[in-house]
């Protein structure tokens, strides 16, 4: 449905820094189908964001393309533009921040519907809606302003606010990260159902390796703004290729894995994520890689494909 | 042997019960956890403890007792703010959630340290920042970097950073806020396995409070869960994920997605958190509860202590067992 091919934002800096760029999203390449999920995890500052707003429009990449149906989008057609805006949406990590305040649902609900061609009596229209994101009964939700609902309600109404454009690709950018974990599930579940059942194409961007491996089908590995591994959720979590991959998913808190877990080998102290100013000759992990070799940090590693579509960017796994 | 006793400690926003009668003991040289949604009242109970709480918060009652190994009692609910200036920092120290709002942007990390240090020890300057070097060595940071500014150091650093003050005179408690929820996987797993290396070395508690039960069952040893204000299950980290007695906590345990091993369903929690102001009389998980009975509406379930574990849930209660064995 949705695909960004060689997509590379640079974004210039300022003051003492002024003529150097810091690279945020670096050649990345993604594909969204109908009715399929693919995650995107990384990081924060992996360029994870930078490429939710290319991909909406909301910035304008340096070098490479976006398709959308497989038709090119140029944002510099306003009617391209338009068009884009109707059916990708994006639905953003804090509801306590994208919702007006000062705006019930109704309206909040009647502004996308209106700007994508609706008039009239919205009434109906907008309780379908929020019906459709499981506030039922929606008459109870229409009057109501953003602070007399609870976070899950409000991020359902900011899915429906999505929904009223009648988008074919929803873009979560961290969606449920800012709710408790007893209404995570419930919200990761509606997003599924819309893919499953309304064959909607969903990126959905994380740093939860363990939500993703529920709730995707797919899933992409992105650090200091390149992708790195990519492929079928199950694959990527349960045999990971990249050291990348396998240092985050051996970090995250598991307690399946009470009193078996092996100590990590300390990967030095100060790992941030690695400076990007400058172009990096090489692959972006390798100052933080237990199995850095001299070439990892000369050129850039080649993708290498294993089976069922899995992926991965490293030189571990070249055959020279 | 037990540190810190907490007894039906009660905190009120005015008419509204945050913390409602909880009672736990945290032990020496033990990690507490206290897991709980946002408005479960973790934090309250935190500032509680400390006695950091503003107003409109109020303690309305029980007690709060510090056992040090040598010397008296000391009630902590009831100190004046002399004796609380004492103790805090030289005893119970705190981590907060975000190190960037708890070091102060305008000072160096090492006059932070000094003077933490020299509050509580007659030292020269120069010792002082000797001692902070030390301290920051401890958490992985360079020597050299006691000079720079907390926006000198990344997310990571500043927050070891925070967790080496609160070393700095070698507490016996340091209660820590969700320390690790402003950092990425990989620096969270490095900052709790290096807290647990220190905790080794120095032997003090930690009251660890936090939303997310998977991080705290790999770090506790024992966990209190909260929900609405109050404690429903208090247990050791190992049962409250193998076998947690109480609904809320199985429906906890079955909304996080593993990331080894089978897939299992993931079943999650129906409903939305209630409202602290209108409380029912009952308990207050029954309008979610997947196994409420009748009784759960009128009558508020207390902890029951069975095999080292306590629970708050009237299924739990043997007298009751028999008379719903039936409808269950």
């Amino acid at each position: 449905m949705l695909e960004a091919v060689d997509v590379t934002k640079r974004m210039a800096l300022h003051g003492r820094r002024r003529g150097q760029w810091f690279t945020a999203v670096d050649s990345a390449s993604l594909k969204l189908e109908s009715g399929k999920v693919l995650a995107l995890v990384g990081e924060s500052g992996s360029g994870k964001s930078t490429l939710a707003r290319i991909l909406t429009l909301g910035d304008e990449p340096s070098s490479g393309t976006i398709r959308l149906a497989g038709k090119e989008v140029s944002l510099r057609r306003r009617a391209d533009r338009q068009a884009h805006f109707g059916q990708v949406q994006l639905i953003m990590q804090d509801p306590f921040a994208s919702l007006n305040q000062l705006h019930r649902v109704r309206y909040i609900l009647s502004r996308p519907l209106r700007n994508f061609g609706a008039s009239g009596d919205l009434t109906d229209r907008i309780i379908e809606l929020l019906e459709r994101v499981n506030l039922t009964p929606g008459e109870q939700y229409i009057d109501k302003y953003p602070h007399e609902l609870s976070g899950g309600q409000r991020q359902r109404v900011a899915i429906a606010r999505a929904l009223a454009a009648d988008p074919v690709v929803l873009i979560g950018d961290e969606p449920v990260s800012m709710l408790d974990v007893s209404i995570r599930l419930d919200v990761l579940r509606l997003f599924a159902d819309l893919c499953a059942q309304d064959g909607l194409a969903m990126l959905y961007i994380t740093h939860d390796i363990a939500s993703a491996r529920y709730f995707a089908d797919e899933i992409n590995v992105i650090y200091a703004a390149r992708m790195v591994e990519g492929g079928p959720a199950e694959e990527v979590t349960q045999r990971p290729r990249h050291p990348y991959t396998q240092l985050l998913l051996e970090s995250s808190p598991d307690p399946d894995r009470i009193g078996e877990r092996s100590t990590l080998p300390i990967v030095d102290t100060s790992n941030e994520p690695v400076d990007r100013e400058q172009e990096l000759a090489g692959c972006p992990f390798a100052a933080r890689c237990p199995h850095a070799m001299p070439i990892c940090s000369e050129q850039p590693p080649p993708t290498t494909t294993f089976a069922e579509g899995h992926w991965s960017r490293c030189w571990l796994h070249t055959e020279s | 042997m037990t540190l810190l006793e907490v007894r039906d400690l009660v905190v009120e926003y005015g008419t509204v019960r945050a913390v409602d009668k909880v009672s736990f003991d945290v032990g020496r040289g033990e990690i507490f956890g206290v897991l709980g949604e946002s408005g479960s009242g973790k934090t309250t109970l935190m500032t509680a403890i400390t006695r950091l709480q503003r107003p409109p918060a109020r303690i309305a009652g029980g007690t709060v007792a510090y056992r040090p190994a040598d010397g008296t009692p000391v009630e902590l609910v009831g100190c004046t703010p002399k004796q609380l200036r004492e103790l805090r920092w030289e005893r119970v120290a705190v981590v907060f959630q975000s190190a960037m709002s708890s070091l102060n942007p305008v000072m160096r990390v090492g006059t932070q340290f000094a003077d933490a240090i020299r509050a509580h020890r007659s030292v020269k300057r120069a010792e002082a920042w000797d001692r902070a070097a030390e301290l920051l060595e401890l958490v992985g940071i360079p020597r050299d970097r006691v000079g720079s500014y907390p926006h000198e150091l990344s997310g990571g650093m500043r927050q070891r950073a925070a967790i080496a003050l609160s070393l700095a005179c070698r507490p016996d408690l340091v209660v820590m806020d969700e320390p690790t929820t402003a950092v990425d996987v990989v620096m969270q797993r490095q900052i709790l396995d290096n807290l647990k290396e220190l905790q080794a070395t120095f032997g003090f508690s930690v009251l660890f409070v936090t939303h997310d039960l998977s991080l705290l069952v790999e770090l506790a040893d024992r966990i209190m869960v909260m929900y609405a204000g109050r404690a429903v299950e208090i247990a050791s980290a190992e049962d409250i994920y193998r076998d947690p007695q109480h609904p809320y906590t199985q429906g906890l345990r079955d909304s996080f997605p593993s990331l080894h091993g089978p897939r299992r369903e993931l079943r999650g929690i129906g409903g939305a958190p209630p409202d602290l102001r209108h409380l029912p009389t009952g308990c207050a998980f029954e309008p979610r509860c997947p196994q409420r009975v009748d009784d759960c509406r009128e009558t508020l379930p207390l902890l029951i202590e069975r095999d080292r574990t306590q629970a708050a849930c009237l299924l739990l209660d043997d007298r009751l067992e028999v008379r719903h064995a039936g409808s269950r």
